[in-house]
């Protein structure tokens, strides 16, 4: 549960900006943001638990003949090349595994992929209460958040282009009704001409920002060839396909600076077109917007520069690393 | 083999009737010599495949760029600009180059070419000339691609660089303008058309010409391998050649296929691609099963355990092959019901995957293992190809696909499954019939130095990439986040260890060459019963002029 007025004071208190960023030697994937990746790593841990027991079991079955069974222990090979039984274990037990990881990939497959009908979350989370079901509206906002849901989609387009990205937010409008639409290019190119200034190779002039605890609806577009817009760290990756627009969504509640980079071979400055997310409480949200809207986009970006925490304790605690 | 043992009735004849050099090397008809010309060729490919991974690695063994400025002209912020776009053509032609000019000439070309026919005990191919045909169109097919790297791709530089996949519009006149990428369609042609014609021949070959008593349930595990890898060929190849042929089109002569402005799809193209690429991975994998059968079988001194199983494990692979091909597309946009199919038909292949691991440990089971240098590969085979079966599993759920999609997870997967998984079943392959081909005797030392380095090595080069993908790492980057810089410069640590085992198998090659011990028909002993070691090494110029006949005693 997120107290978003209790929230809004906290924000007062600007804290440490929290940063997903690739961690040098890491083993694992980064600190998950949103639901999705939180659900992606318990799914992963779980294969994990299936995929490195399977490959020791080969590992020391190999191991076991190579010593057993070689030409110095046993000099006279047996003959046998049937066993009925055994044939049907290892075609039946790995076809059990397989429903089991089935049972655990399709929920998280349909969570990720399908944005939430708000309007049924609100519902639900109301009858659920209305009836006393207490243990299950944890479950459920657990999955699902209402009060964000009450407050309605947050849109957002990246288009991809040679190299850089175009957001737009179709539903911050200047007076004339054209919707808030900037660039955002990369700090470095790879050449001696580079910022040196920001992440190397993930920053951007003008980045993407949303508000925390709401719903992002996104939307992928490509003006040229395709591109994939990822943030690792929301368990996020669409493509962006001339002549199609993709959708996707994510909820982010940890203000903070994410991550991503293109996942789709655009070219020359494949490397060189980062996605960087500031996600802020919606006030700040609001004010950059205004600022943006007003074209002034460099006291825009500054106003988020300094990210105001929401709660001091956090769900997500391995992002303040 | 399910055969307890083989009565042959044939003469060796001493008449070897060798034409002259041209007659034989250029416009050669017999399998044998056309195996050696393929596994040459595969060789000198595989040398340029290499070095172009090679430039990859020292690339990106530090953060920056700063290595293949080298290469490139110009200057300064010139050369880095000319290097971004060299390094996306390295990583294409590097791909190509492997599986169409390196893995499949050498699995099919030259062990199919080799050993189907003595297998199977046929005195050739059944269409000699067209195997001919398909020789040199491959060979035409890899100078046409080499040509291709050195003409224009786009406006930054030579050739295609737009990744192996060759997605529109990257690949179409919107990416790359330039005649390099017509060059290489037409090379995809000639060499789809190189494959289709020696698919033909295979087919034909072995469900015609099988020494009598020999049906298809007692054919050796390499001739199915070949036979199954043969249909997928002449089923994918068609898909593929129809997509590179509309790409054509559009690029020249204004057809918009692909082109969303003008109605097409160029998601339309990945479809078409894949359901031709994801065969086209059992195509190079699957020999290598054959291979391996015969290997872990003859070195255990035991007969393959669950010989059907085995064989029909490899044609349900084959089949549910077909039914996968968009798990490479999960993050194209697709409904979420067709990805929910898609995960659940890849997981399946898990299945008869699983059967030939654990029959091969089956077949080694109560065996009396002999560890030669083959069956080093072997083994390192199956641990390595478990690697990467486990994480195709991880890979098949779309829900952690879309975190893994297009990172270096994705490319330690399938360099498991490819560059150390038909790549070891090559050498396995080539040191466990290396006395039969060429009538000289390896050194054991050099042939156990190059396996463990190259275990070692690969292991090195692709593990750590595993992290990098984890991590978020995007595939196809010539220069990475700092928080990367560990595991790439391990993993190119690893490289280099390859290049030593790179080397040392070639001195292996060239002492063997250079010492000329002579080989004997069968040196592996009781457990060697395919049709191959009955012959002399290297066999006759023409063998089984009177058909061997296959009996069966006992039965399995």
């Amino acid at each position: 549960m997120r107290h978003i007025l209790a929230a809004l004071s906290a924000a007062l208190f600007a804290a440490p900006a929290f940063a997903a960023i690739p961690r040098d030697g890491a083993l694992g994937m980064q600190p998950a943001a949103t639901r999705i990746a939180e659900r992606i790593h318990h799914f992963h841990t779980f294969l994990l638990w299936i995929i490195i027991p399977i490959t020791i079991f080969v590992l020391v079955l190999l191991l076991y003949v190579m010593v057993r069974h070689n030409s110095r222990s046993n000099p006279t090979p047996r003959k046998f090349s049937h066993n009925t039984l055994i044939e049907v274990i290892w075609t039946v037990v790995p076809a059990l595994i397989l429903v089991a990881i089935a049972s655990q990939s399709f929920p998280n497959l349909y969570y990720q992929d399908v944005p939430p009908n708000l309007q049924k979350v609100q519902d639900k989370a109301n009858k659920l209460l209305a009836d006393g079901k207490s243990g299950e509206y944890e479950r459920f906002t657990k999955e699902y958040n209402p009060e964000a849901a009450a407050k309605g989609f947050v849109n957002v387009k990246a288009q991809g282009n040679q190299w850089n990205w175009t957001y737009t937010y179709p539903d911050i409008t200047d007076d004339a009704g054209y919707p808030l639409e900037f660039v955002s290019n990369p700090l470095q190119v790879g050449l001696s001409t580079d910022s040196k200034e920001g992440v190397r190779n993930l920053s951007v002039d003008y980045p993407m920002v949303v508000p925390a605890g709401r719903y992002v609806r996104y939307y992928t577009a490509a003006a040229d060839v395709i591109h994939s817009f990822a943030v690792p760290a929301f368990g996020i990756k669409t493509d962006a396909v001339p002549g199609r627009l993709n959708e996707g969504w994510f909820l982010v509640d940890e203000p903070g600076v994410y991550y991503g980079q293109c996942s789709e071979l655009c070219g020359v400055n494949h490397a060189f077109m980062p996605i960087e997310v500031r996600v802020v409480p919606q006030e700040q949200f609001d004010r950059w917007a205004q600022l943006m809207l007003a074209g002034e986009y460099d006291a825009a970006t500054a106003s988020v520069q300094s990210i105001a925490s929401i709660e001091p304790a956090t769900k997500y605690a391995a992002i303040t690393e | 083999m399910p055969m307890d043992e083989i009565a042959l009735d044939h003469a060796h004849d001493d008449h070897d009737h060798k034409p002259g050099f041209f007659k034989r090397w250029l416009f050669s008809t017999n399998h044998k010599d056309i195996g050696t010309l393929y596994l040459i060729f595969a060789m000198i490919a595989g040398i340029v495949g290499y070095t172009l991974s090679g430039l990859i690695r020292w690339e990106l063994a530090e953060p920056g760029i700063g290595v293949l400025t080298r290469f490139v002209a110009g200057e300064g912020d010139v050369a880095i600009q000319n290097a971004k776009h060299f390094y996306n053509a390295v990583i294409t032609y590097h791909g190509l180059i492997m599986i169409f000019f390196m893995v499949m000439p050498a699995l099919i070309g030259g062990f199919g070419n080799w050993f189907v026919p003595l297998m199977i005990g046929a005195p050739d191919m059944a269409f000699p000339r067209m195997n001919n045909i398909s020789l040199w169109l491959t060979v035409a097919a890899f100078i046409l691609a080499c040509i291709s790297m050195t003409i224009p791709g786009g406006s930054a530089g030579n050739g295609f660089a737009g990744g192996w996949v060759l997605y529109p519009p990257l690949s179409s006149t919107t990416g790359h303008p330039g005649p390099a990428m017509d060059v290489l369609i037409l090379s995809l042609h000639v060499a789809g058309i190189s494959s289709i014609l020696g698919a033909i021949n295979f087919i034909v070959t072995i469900l015609n010409m099988r020494a009598p008593g020999m049906t298809l349930h007692k054919m050796p595990l390499f001739a199915w391998g070949v036979l199954v890898t043969a249909v997928l060929l002449l089923l994918s190849l068609p898909v593929l050649a129809a997509a590179l042929t509309m790409l054509l089109t559009d690029r020249n002569f204004g057809s918009q296929f692909f082109n969303p402005a003008g109605g097409g799809d160029p998601v339309m193209f990945q479809h078409l691609f894949w359901f031709f690429g994801h065969p086209e991975v059992y195509i190079m994998i699957l020999p290598a099963f054959g291979i391996i059968s015969h290997i872990v079988s003859t070195f255990s001194k035991k007969p393959i355990f669950g010989y059907l199983g085995m064989a029909y494990a490899m044609v349900s692979i084959g089949v549910i092959g077909f039914v996968v091909w968009a798990h490479h597309m999960y993050t194209v946009g697709m409904d979420v019901d067709l990805k929910a199919y898609f995960v659940a038909a890849t997981m399946v292949i898990a299945v008869p995957t699983g059967i030939k691991i654990f029959s091969w440990i089956a077949t080694m089971w109560g065996g009396s293992i002999e560890f030669k240098v083959p069956m080093l590969w072997a083994i390192g085979f199956i641990f390595l190809f478990t690697v990467g079966g486990v994480t195709g599993v991880v890979l098949a759920n779309a829900g952690i696909d879309h975190s893994l999609h297009d990172t270096y997870y994705v490319v330690a997967h399938f360099h498991y499954v490819l560059s150390l998984g038909a790549v070891f079943g090559l050498f396995a392959g080539w040191y466990y019939w290396f006395e039969k081909m060429f009538g000289i005797k390896y050194n054991g030392f050099l042939g156990g130095l190059h396996f463990w380095l190259m275990f070692i090595g690969s292991n090195v080069l692709f593990f750590p990439q595993h992290f990098l993908g984890l991590q978020g790492m995007p595939r196809r980057y010539i220069d990475y986040a700092d928080g990367f810089a560990t595991w790439h410069q391990i993993s190119s640590i690893g490289y280099a260890i390859t290049m030593v085992a790179t080397l040392v198998f070639f001195i292996g090659l060239a002492e063997a060459l250079i010492r000329r011990r002579k080989g004997v028909g069968n040196p592996w002993g009781e457990g060697a019963t395919t049709l191959e070691w009955t012959l002399s090494s290297p066999p006759p110029f023409h063998q089984f002029n009177e058909l061997p006949h296959v009996t069966t005693k006992g039965g399995h």
